[in-house]
């Protein structure tokens, strides 16, 4: 099932062409990874999808992208950004404790009830593999965590509003490769319930998660097909020589 | 001949180290003079007491009080409007010729010269709306003055909150006003706290604005009501300075510390604040 279908969509930023006539379709329940150099236009791509580029305001742009059949300039905001989570590049928890950072979605979202509230958060901070590591003290700052268990605590804060589809945007950039290899392991057990896009710089992370990989640069869809491929008869030869390090 | 780059450096210390201290002494000797003279005035008579004697004698208990009304009064009328304006420039307004041109209308206002603002004052609340002489006109005079202070440290207290703070807060389907009211706010707020008291003392030591608006000469009992003439220390103290013949030193000093002291008093709490806030920073 296509979950989102993207035709001929241009985005500019002032002068700046950053992403040129891209169509693609992203299948539900997939691990889509997104690579490319820096500037090819994987972020602003990503920042597509839950319409954070409008808070640019010289972002422009044309074509469409329908989120099931729907435009996603025509859907409401915030549902749709209730539906399409975001896991940002580095850890970034609010300055709340652990517990107010996975409640502050479903918060937002008007729900009172303590008892339920508690609930979510225990079943977030379980999926996202936190709940062992900070359950006797979700009431301390989210800055007391380390690096990778504040990154896995914005995942089960994405978690708690239920979305179909998350986005992962360079989500182990700033970690060490054990962190790695826990939010790695929990994408992958994620995708049995959300479709996952995952923008990444560490082609190997692309190749070890990812069910589809797409290539962009110079904010061009170069190439994007299964990851086996991808990674064994790219058919583009900057493909090619992107993955075997020879730029970028 | 080879120059030796270190005495270079070492006047050009010297210079700057000079400088510095020039700005220190006045401040210095002003604060020193101030309550080596004035100190022996201050009692609880002076303080809790009427002016007596054509205000040669007894306290200044009226001036204090009304220097409070018209402080409170002023940021009454000042904190929820300067608050509102920032909230709008740095969270909703976009970066356009308009809202250029309004944020250097308000950086201007900030330099008008306060007499001017008492001028204006005169004109709009006193004569135009005919709240005559009062506090109600005082209050909104001082507002005035102090909403361009009110104004800039609160849109700088905002815009210091991480931008990644709003945009996880969007990210997870948060509308813009509660993204506002649930992060940015709460910790802008000791930001906005400091530039309010900031205001506040430079609302308590004006004589310009008041004088045309609200200031009493000599008023033997307390104000009533928002539309009662008050007296202000300020004003009191240029009375018995330069209005009033042989008042005695002391009493002019006494005035001025206790002044002196309300101001330092207000800019100590906001400092107060500040270095709690920066002890407490997170992030």
């Amino acid at each position: 099932m296509v979950i989102f279908s993207i035709k001929e969509l241009n985005i500019w930023f002032g002068s700046v062409y950053a992403l040129k006539h891209l169509t693609m379709d992203i299948q539900a329940n997939e691990i889509l990874s997104v690579i490319g150099p820096s500037n090819s236009g994987k972020t602003t791509f990503l920042r597509m999808l839950n319409r954070l580029n409008d808070l640019n305001q010289n972002f422009k742009m044309s074509g469409n992208i329908k989120f099931e059949q729907s435009d996603i300039r025509d859907m409401d905001t915030e549902l749709l950004r209730k539906k399409v989570g975001m896991v940002f590049a580095l850890p970034l928890p609010l300055p709340l404790s652990i517990f107010d950072n996975v409640a502050y979605g479903v918060r937002m979202h008007g729900l009172k009830n303590k008892n339920s509230t508690s609930r979510i958060v225990e079943e977030a901070l379980k999926e996202a593999y936190l709940w062992d590591e900070v359950k006797d003290r979700l009431n301390e700052s989210a800055f007391k965590l380390s690096g990778g268990q504040q990154q896995r605590l914005c995942i089960a804060r994405t978690l708690a509003v239920q979305p179909q589809v998350i986005l992962f945007d360079e989500p182990c950039s700033g970690l060490d490769p054990i962190s790695t290899a826990k939010v790695e392991d929990a994408m992958v057990k994620l995708k049995q319930k959300y479709t996952i896009i995952l923008v990444t710089n560490n082609v190997k992370q692309a190749a070890r998660v990812g069910d589809r990989t797409a290539f962009f640069l110079g904010g061009e869809l170069i190439e994007l097909d299964k990851t086996d491929k991808i990674f064994t008869v790219p058919q583009d030869k900057r493909t090619d020589g992107y993955i075997r390090g020879k730029f970028g | 001949m080879i120059r030796n780059p270190y005495r270079t450096q070492n006047i050009a210390f010297f210079f700057l180290l000079l400088a510095t201290l020039l700005i220190v002494i006045p401040v210095g000797l002003i604060v020193v003079i101030i309550i080596q003279k004035g100190l022996p005035a201050i009692s609880w008579q002076f303080l809790s007491d009427i002016p007596r004697q054509g205000m040669r004698a007894g306290g200044i208990f009226p001036a204090i009080l009304g220097t409070i009304y018209l402080v409170a009064g002023a940021i009454i009328f000042a904190l929820p409007i300067g608050l509102l304006a920032a909230i709008y420039l740095s969270e909703y307004s976009r970066d356009n010729l308009l809202t250029r041109i309004i944020k250097l209308a308000i950086v201007n206002l900030a330099g008008v010269p306060s007499v001017v603002y008492g001028l204006f004052g005169l004109a709009l609340f006193v004569v135009f709306l005919k709240f005559g002489a009062s506090i109600l006109s005082g209050s909104l005079t001082l507002g005035i003055m102090i909403l361009p202070i009110i104004i800039t440290t609160s849109r700088e207290a905002l815009e210091s909150v991480p931008q990644s703070f709003r945009e996880v807060s969007l990210s997870l389907g948060a509308s813009r006003w509660q993204t506002i009211r649930h992060i940015v706010l709460p910790n802008a707020i000791p930001g906005i706290l400091t530039g309010t008291i900031l205001g506040l003392g430079r609302a308590a030591g004006e004589t310009a604005p008041i004088l045309f608006t609200v200031a009493a000469f000599y008023l033997p009992q307390l104000p009533k009501s928002l539309f009662d003439q008050a007296m202000a220390l300020p004003y009191h103290l240029y009375v018995i300075s330069t209005q009033v013949p042989n008042v005695d030193e002391k009493i002019r000093y006494g005035t001025a510390l206790v002044l002196l002291v309300l101001v330092l008093f207000m800019n100590l709490v906001a400092i107060v604040i500040r270095y709690k806030f920066r002890k407490k920073k997170k992030w």
